[in-house]
């Protein structure tokens, strides 16, 4: 399913511990609050490199709480 | 134009603490019209023979609503017609309709006031809600302590029951009186059996709600509303209110205005005919909170010619009518002060599942408490703008975005007081009493 529908990150928030990895590993997108929180850049993401790494930080995450997800499902 | 206000309805209530002086005798011409609060509920068979018997619900519905122009009375004022499209397109007969009456809002007290009136209003509503969307089950959501409600509930499913009235099962379900637990995937959550706690979830309750059926979350007075528009139609809806904000709305007062209670007002009307529906201010009013502990801070200047009109409210003060709450602020008491109290409450009503949400509140409760004893300095104010900025949006729920814009709303209304705050001068406003304070946080979530 990937090609043509674009994809964009978003975290579930009663899941996030604040672990902080996506932060270390898409600097691009993700940022930590004052107190580890992941501030999450949740607009679509152009750039092949960056969703790559997106994907990356989806995986690594110890409780499954970043997700990416379609675009057209977020007009919900 | 000139001030058009109609006062609608004027069974006033008490709500608390202050105590409001005789209700006024005057009754409503829509929700609250018919007899007052004396001579308790009103029975169905009386209910039936002053509206008529409930029409059935179907399509057509749905084309009344939208041409009423209805808008959720929840707090989000939500084109209703909508909301019920959305259920209408993923039900297939077993969809679930849930009367929200858990009114989790401190401030307000429109929702049990209706139904303590006028339960069969409500229920209508729901029966027909059900018959246009494909629901199998009604379920009333309440909150424990609320036990008029529920016994006036309790005794008004029974009546239908008795009447022989062909609808679906209704029953009751409880959860502990939490600020959020009447946000609709807390409801939820709880009507499904868990804690009545908001869920992260990629669909809405309409497609995947209680038991992952589709459901409707509605307001109580909303309800009410679609049973009387069912009746006399959207033309008839429209003869108050505005043009995007057409009807009447359940609006309850507080703090300095001579007569709190509950009142049914014209949604074409102004703050300052609202106001003095409820016989006008004590002293000079120091400004107000519209909309609840989710609402915004007006400035006393602002007060009087505001319009309800929802699309006017947000473009000149980012302000709604939420749900339907004006406390007005006595003179010499403190907008600071207030708006520090009511966020620390708002703080300690976390679910506890986010973490900017749990760590955010709180910072900021600590902060705003410093500053509201001037115990603070230019910086503290500083540091709670940067983190109200910071926990926007970063919830499961809008908790924080509640909690936060009611708080930048006092920041800003308030600008010029707050660096007396900051300067270690004392204000006296902490000791001015009349505005009404928060309760003791809620424990449990079931």
């Amino acid at each position: 399913m990937s090609g043509s529908p674009r994809r964009r990150l978003r975290v579930n928030p009663i899941l996030c511990d604040g672990y902080g990895y996506c932060a270390e590993i898409v600097p691009e997108l993700i940022s930590l609050d004052d107190w580890g929180f992941p501030i999450v850049d949740t607009r679509p993401i152009d750039d092949d490199k960056v969703l790559g790494l997106s994907d990356r930080a989806v995986a690594t995450c110890p409780r499954l709480a970043l997700l990416l997800e379609d675009v057209a499902l977020e007009q919900h | 134009m000139a001030d058009h206000f109609r006062p609608t309805e004027l069974n006033a209530l008490q709500t608390g603490r202050s105590t409001p002086s005789r209700p006024p005798a005057a009754v409503g011409t829509r929700l609250t019209a018919g007899p007052g609060q004396k001579a308790g509920y009103e029975r169905l068979a009386d209910h039936q023979r002053r509206l008529g018997a409930r029409p059935a619900g179907g399509r057509w519905l749905l084309d009344v609503l939208q041409q009423s122009g209805l808008r959720g009375r929840g707090g989000a004022w939500f084109p209703t017609w909508r909301k019920w499209a959305a259920v209408a397109e993923h039900s297939d007969g077993h969809s679930v309709v849930v009367i929200n009456a858990s009114e989790g809002e401190p401030l307000s007290a429109k929702d049990r006031t209706l139904i303590s009136l006028r339960p069969h209003l409500v229920l209508d509503g729901a029966v027909l809600a059900a018959d246009t969307l494909g629901a199998n089950d009604i379920v009333v959501y309440l909150s424990r302590g609320a036990q008029t409600s529920e016994r006036t509930l309790q005794s008004a499913i029974k009546e239908r029951g008795r009447a022989g009235l062909l609808e679906p099962p209704m029953h009751i379900v409880r959860t502990a009186h939490r600020y959020i637990a009447g946000e609709a995937s807390a409801v939820v959550n709880r009507v499904s059996g868990g804690p009545s706690k908001p869920r992260f979830t990629l669909r809405r309750a309409a497609e995947n709600g209680v038991d992952d059926r589709p459901t409707l979350v509605q307001n109580v007075e909303t309800l009410a509303h679609v049973a009387l528009i069912a009746r006399h139609g959207s033309d008839w809806f429209r003869t108050l209110g505005t043009a995007s904000t057409p009807g009447s709305t359940l609006m309850t007062l507080w703090g300095n205005v001579k007569r709190p209670g509950v009142y049914e007002v014209d949604l074409g009307a102004r703050l300052g005919g609202v106001l003095e529906t409820a016989g006008g201010t004590v002293s000079p009013p120091g400004g107000a909170l519209l909309g609840g502990y989710f609402g915004t801070w007006l400035s006393p200047k602002s007060l009087q010619d505001l319009p309800l009109d929802a699309d006017t409210l947000r473009s000149t003060h980012q302000a709604s009518l939420g749900c339907g709450v004006l406390a007005v602020l006595p003179n010499g008491s403190c907008g600071v002060v207030e708006a520090a109290r009511i966020f620390s409450y708002l703080a300690a009503e976390t679910a506890g599942q986010c973490g900017p949400c749990v760590n955010g509140l709180s910072a900021i409760a600590e902060t705003m408490e410093r500053i509201a004893v001037s115990d603070a300095v230019p910086s503290d104010l500083d540091q709670v703008r940067r983190w109200v900025d910071m926990v926007r949006g970063r919830g499961a729920c809008h908790h924080p975005d509640g909690a936060v814009g009611m708080l930048s709303s006092a920041l800003t209304v308030f600008n010029d007081h707050l660096g007396f705050h900051v300067s270690g001068q004392r204000c006296h406003g902490v000791d001015v009493t009349g505005f009404p304070q928060p309760p003791i946080p809620g424990r449990g979530w079931r």
